[in-house]
């Protein structure tokens, strides 16, 4: 490699059964995640929290941002069980994606595929928590708490 | 602000597979509008092509389709709001024509889906959403509006026997309109026959038969400024209220969802233009992309409290001799949805019902008609209001 040449940042590749974009300036997301933790991102400015984390805040516009860690429990407002899937997904049915309502901010994902449909309950409390899937890429997953 | 009329109004038949190109498409709306209008494409000073360019395979296709139509060289723009793209024409042309920067303009919607093949169809399906923070868990347009219904039922006890309801009445008019590419009947009972078709699971709780089919299809609406309007037209329809509102496309954004916050603030808007209430309004085209999508629009435009959709459906409010008339020409589950051409389509329907020209689908006397036309799931909302005074 020309010593001008820089590595390009490919780490958000990782996001998902099939990622559809490899750079943002959110990067650190995979990261974290690889270690176990799902983070939002917070404006030092105006203290607002976001998830998906941003790498601008569009309340004060600043781009001062900090990580906050998602914990606790959050709300599911509403979930769907697949029994098709778009190109690549196959072989992860029948999977379910989800809300979950953590007040200052919701959270989209999958529900855990070990939990028995039969137990989703509009309303019950969830955690979120960092997951490898079959394929070796990175994801979250929703638990009953 | 100086009136706005449509003129014209066209459409292709939908279809599985038009057996042509996009232009060709494009030519069989615009010609049914021009003729419509009774002007010459020479009187037209600008047009606004609108479809989703994920399935062009033309890049820029306003210009090809400018071409093809005799439409040079008068200013063409190209416009996109996924399945509202003609309504957002529609609004975009309207400003041209109330402004005064031109008198006369074609708004063209058309789709060809079946341009692409469909391992690509299914490839862009799962790019529907936000494609950074959801596409990569494997969501598609189904599950959306999936999740709305969940909630939707949970919260006020909507059932799967309503949701089939809204197939059942969309069949009824799909089979008395010979542009729709479903023309055969449906039954409750087609839903809970485990061997029928529609019965079969997509997206818990949709099933296949709570899903509009992709077509190919286009359509065309001409809009002129009133003195030119009164010129061509025997009979102009007048836009009395045009809204739109745009959402967040990450669920993550929205705080309702048992309803489209676009569509109450687009239909807020539109009403209050317009100066009537739902009260004031004789037919509806809604969005039924999927049947989960129509009972919300109930709710959303006001022609019931949130939560009571359910009660016009059942009570058959909704159909043609009902108190509300909505999609008595077959809807999206019955018409297909060849996206872009989608919100003409709704369009040219009340222009007809407006001129007492529906034919078998004809309501009783309309006076003023509404089109809610939602593109995405809930990211951008459309709500025009047109009437015949």
């Amino acid at each position: 490699m020309r010593k001008s040449e820089k590595q390009e940042d490919v780490r958000f590749g990782k996001f998902g059964t099939v990622s559809f974009t490899k750079t943002t300036r959110v990067n650190d997301f995979i990261d974290y995640l690889e270690n176990g933790k799902i983070m939002a991102s917070q404006c030092k400015t105006c203290g607002q929290i976001f998830f998906p984390p941003r790498a601008d805040c569009c309340q004060c516009l600043s781009s001062d941002m900090q990580w906050h860690e998602v914990t606790g429990t959050g709300k599911l407002v509403s979930f769907s069980e697949l029994k098709f899937a778009p190109i690549g997904f196959d072989n992860d049915l029948p999977y379910s994606i989800a809300l979950l309502d953590y007040g200052d901010f919701r959270v989209f994902g999958r529900i855990d595929s070990r939990l028995d449909t039969a137990e989703v309950k509009i309303g019950m409390a969830m955690v979120t928590v960092a997951n490898t899937l079959a394929n070796g890429q990175r994801n979250y997953i929703f638990k009953k708490a | 602000m100086s009136k706005v009329g449509i003129i014209g109004v066209g459409q292709s038949k939908f279809v599985r597979k038009y057996p042509g190109s996009i232009r060709e498409l494009a030519f069989e709306g615009f010609k049914e509008a021009v003729l419509d209008a009774g002007l010459t494409v020479k009187d037209i000073s600008a047009s606004v092509l609108c479809s989703a360019p994920e399935y062009d395979k033309q890049r820029s296709p306003a210009a090809i389709v400018a071409e093809y139509l005799g439409l040079n060289p008068q200013p063409t723009f190209y416009v996109e709001t996924l399945c509202s793209s003609s309504s957002t024409g529609l609004k975009l042309a309207y400003s041209l024509v109330a402004s005064g920067v031109h008198d006369v303009v074609a708004v063209i919607g058309l789709q060809k889906m079946s341009e692409i093949s469909s391992a690509e169809s299914q490839e862009r399906m799962g790019r529907g959403g936000d494609i950074q923070w959801e596409s990569p868990f494997g969501t598609m347009m189904p599950a959306y509006y999936a999740m709305y219904a969940q909630a939707h039922m949970e919260k006020y006890g909507t059932t799967l026997e309503d949701l089939a309801a809204i197939r059942v009445k969309a069949a009824t008019y799909g089979q008395i309109n010979d542009r729709a590419v479903y023309r055969k009947s449906v039954t409750p009972q087609m839903f809970t026959d485990p061997d029928d078709m529609m019965s079969g699971p997509v997206a818990s709780p949709l099933r296949v038969g709570d899903c509009c089919a992709n077509a190919d299809g286009a359509s065309c609406i001409i809009v002129a400024n009133e003195e030119k309007a009164r010129r061509f037209s025997k009979r102009p329809i007048w836009i009395l209220g045009i809204g739109a509102a745009s959402a967040s496309v990450n669920l993550t954004g929205r705080d309702l969802f048992t309803g489209l916050r676009v569509a109450e603030q687009a239909a807020k808007q539109a009403y209050a233009m317009a100066g009537v209430g739902p009260k004031d309004i004789d037919v509806a085209e809604v969005h039924d992309c999927f049947t989960i999508a129509e009972l919300m629009a109930y709710e959303n435009l006001g022609f019931a409290k949130p939560g009571e959709g359910k009660e016009l459906i059942r009570s058959r409010e909704t159909y043609k001799e009902g108190r509300i008339p909505i999609n008595v020409d077959g809807g999206l589950l019955s018409k297909g949805h060849p996206i872009g051409a989608t919100g003409g389509s709704q369009v040219r329907t009340i222009v007809l019902q407006l001129r007492g020209e529906a034919g078998d689908m004809q309501v009783k006397n309309p006076q003023i008609g509404l089109v809610h036309n939602i593109g995405g799931v809930g990211v951008y909302g459309n709500v025009t209001i047109l009437g015949n005074q």
